[in-house]
């Protein structure tokens, strides 16, 4: 019994040890942080924009800045901000997500949009095609993807923006195709769709599913995010297929405004967001293979990887974000009436 | 008679090979489920080497989820072990009103998927949620922050230890304490001479179970957690990320830290019960 007490007590002491440990070393922010809540393709280019803001901060202030990162899907990001995260910044993979944010807290300010140049998008992107080296199953543009016996990877478009960019520039190329024929599009969409075995929810599980567990024909990319599988997991396994048309992806970024305030973090946040259509924040975009919306900024040797593609956009074929989600991916939308019937 | 000898003989046989084949089966199975797995989560770990390893395991970010992950199982383990005393003690001693919806609600958790366990924290924490509206102006973060980790590694790890007593209360009846309470024991002595000593390996075991659960815990913790780098990112969250970042070995390198750590949790149930059952000290004598 005796032993008991003693290794109960020891057990104890163990344990609030491990606590103490835990809290007391836990750092100390003297400096000034944010938090910036961003989508999934983004990690590899925050962690370097990260730094250089730091050292432009650190040289016109004399602060020292810390940027705290999250990722994840983008719907999900926003999801998690408007239930309370506590964003000083979003950087999200489309403006509907801000506006989301907008719409259901009012934490962004309404017509946050127009607050920065170039509709509040410092760099843009495309969709463009991953597929297996030499390409083995022809895939040569959206039509090749509702083909019987192609499996096609991509998120899911109510938890992922790249995804909903997947849907529109598939449906615009439909559009095209089918001379605006609605139901020719829809049966398009949905003979893709019968072609998709997973939706992974964000656009780094989709890629993941592709270049690692090695599932699938074709993956539909982002162009930054195709880009980078084929630097970090080989050029010798993968692939780019560039299609005939495809939609100009705009990633947008906005101020939280009550959080901001809450932290007293305003001047920072803004500073940061400013820094991101600096010259160096825009050669950074470009090195990520982000298309910058200042390109005499980047290095000519980075802007020369980006492909030519015909580029339609959100504004004038699906007038604007929030009638695309609204048509597309709103529950009873063209995506859920498409999606079931598999 | 001979016959009879020579059937026996056969059936002890058979009984060995039987033996043998169970056996084989039994080693084969914990071979191919438990053993590879793990031998390949350490291999892919050091397959860059050790400085890979070393790097990925000291790395800043890294160190955090660490210290989160061993602060949040501190106090969930904490927690759960006053509160799995507490429950058992009364629910095996004594007889109330409300007894078995008691006994139901603690295997809750068990039976709610670990998603639903995180969202209710946000559905009671979250900017919009009953509580957080008040939270939120008091300045006070419950969700996407320690808080709410804490707390949702307490929901889910909440039965083992409760679950781990209960039957071995019931099973041990309440003589023992009616006797020290004839023999004029006061209520704690009663609890920390006579209780706590009968069920000692029972709460061992279930702290154990809890202690690994609230290390490993994904689902709910990664619905609450943000996924704030160096901040909010526990073990499994970390290795996540990590493997989303084509960072396979570092992935693997915290992954095998993870496993080491369970790993010494058992060693450390091993230690505890030899030393227990050794000549110095069985239980209560």
């Amino acid at each position: 019994m005796c032993v008991l007490v003693r290794t109960g007590r020891r057990l104890f002491s163990i344990v609030a040890l491990a606590a103490g440990l835990a809290v007391g070393a836990a750092p100390a922010f003297a400096e000034a942080t944010l938090l910036n809540v961003s989508y999934d393709p983004t990690r590899e280019f925050y962690k370097a924009f990260n730094a250089a803001f730091a050292a432009h901060w650190k040289a016109e202030t004399g602060e020292t800045a810390h940027v705290n990162m999250s990722h994840g899907g983008s719907g999900k990001q926003a999801r998690a901000v408007i239930d309370g995260q506590d964003a000083d910044v979003v950087t999200l993979a489309l403006a509907y997500d801000i506006d989301a944010i907008a719409d259901k807290t009012g934490f962004v300010a309404k017509g946050w949009q127009a607050r920065l140049p170039h509709d509040s998008a410092p760099y843009t992107s495309t969709i463009v095609f991953l597929v297996r080296k030499g390409n083995p199953k022809g895939i040569r543009d959206w039509g090749d993807l509702a083909k019987p016996g192609v499996q096609v990877i991509t998120p899911n478009p109510k938890t992922s923006g790249g995804a909903r960019w997947n849907v529109l520039a598939a449906w615009a190329w439909a559009e095209d195709a089918f001379s605006g024929d609605e139901a020719k599009a829809r049966g398009y969409l949905r003979a893709v769709f019968r072609n998709v075995p997973v939706l992974d929810t964000g656009a780094r599980g989709s890629t993941t599913t592709f270049v690692k567990r090695g599932i699938g024909d074709v993956l539909l990319s982002w162009e930054n995010e195709a880009f980078l599988a084929i630097r970090e997991l080989g050029p010798q396994a993968f692939e780019i297929v560039v299609p005939s048309v495809s939609i100009l992806a705009q990633p947008t970024v906005a101020l939280v405004d009550a959080n901001a305030a809450r932290h007293g973090s305003r001047k920072l946040a803004e500073a940061y967001l400013a820094y991101l259509y600096s010259p160096e924040g825009q050669r950074l975009a470009a090195r990520h293979y982000y298309r910058p919306v200042s390109p005499q900024y980047a290095d000519p040797a980075d802007m020369a990887r980006f492909p030519q593609v015909k580029l339609v956009t959100v504004g004038e074929r699906f007038g604007g974000w929030r009638a695309a989600q609204q048509r597309f991916f709103a529950d009873g939308g063209v995506f859920d009436q498409i999606y079931p019937m598999r | 008679m001979k016959l009879s000898g020579s059937t026996r003989s056969a059936a002890v046989s058979e009984g060995r090979f039987a033996r043998a084949c169970l056996l084989a089966l039994g080693l084969a199975f914990l071979a191919l489920f438990l053993l590879l797995p793990l031998a390949a989560v350490f291999a892919e770990a050091l397959s860059k080497g050790l400085a890979v390893y070393a790097a990925a395991v000291a790395e800043p970010d890294a160190v955090a989820a660490i210290r989160l992950t061993l602060l949040v199982t501190a106090i969930a383990v904490a927690c759960n072990l006053v509160f799995g005393l507490a429950a058992s003690w009364s629910v095996a001693k004594f007889s109330f009103p409300g007894k078995s919806l008691l006994v139901t609600l603690i295997d809750l958790p068990f039976s709610v998927s670990p998603v639903i366990s995180g969202l209710i924290y946000v559905l009671l924490f979250g900017a919009h949620g009953v509580f957080g509206p008040w939270l939120r102006a008091h300045g006070v973060e419950v969700i996407f922050a320690v808080p709410g980790i804490v707390l949702a590694t307490v929901f889910v790890t909440l039965p083992f230890v409760a679950r781990e007593l209960i039957p071995l209360m019931e099973a041990q009846g309440r003589g023992d304490e009616e006797v020290a309470r004839t023999l004029g024991a006061s209520g704690w002595q009663i609890f920390f001479r006579v209780t706590l000593p009968n069920v000692k390996w029972g709460l061992l075991y279930g702290v154990l179970l809890c202690n690994a659960r609230a290390m490993g815990e994904f689902g709910a913790v990664s619905v609450v957690s943000g996924h704030i780098r160096g901040l909010t990112n526990t073990m499994p969250l970390h290795v996540e990320i990590l493997y989303n970042e084509y960072n396979f070995a570092a992935a693997f390198a915290v992954a095998s830290l993870l496993a080491l750590l369970a790993l010494l949790t058992l060693a450390l149930k091993t230690v505890l019960e030899a030393r227990g059952a050794g000549p110095a000290g069985g239980p209560g004598h």
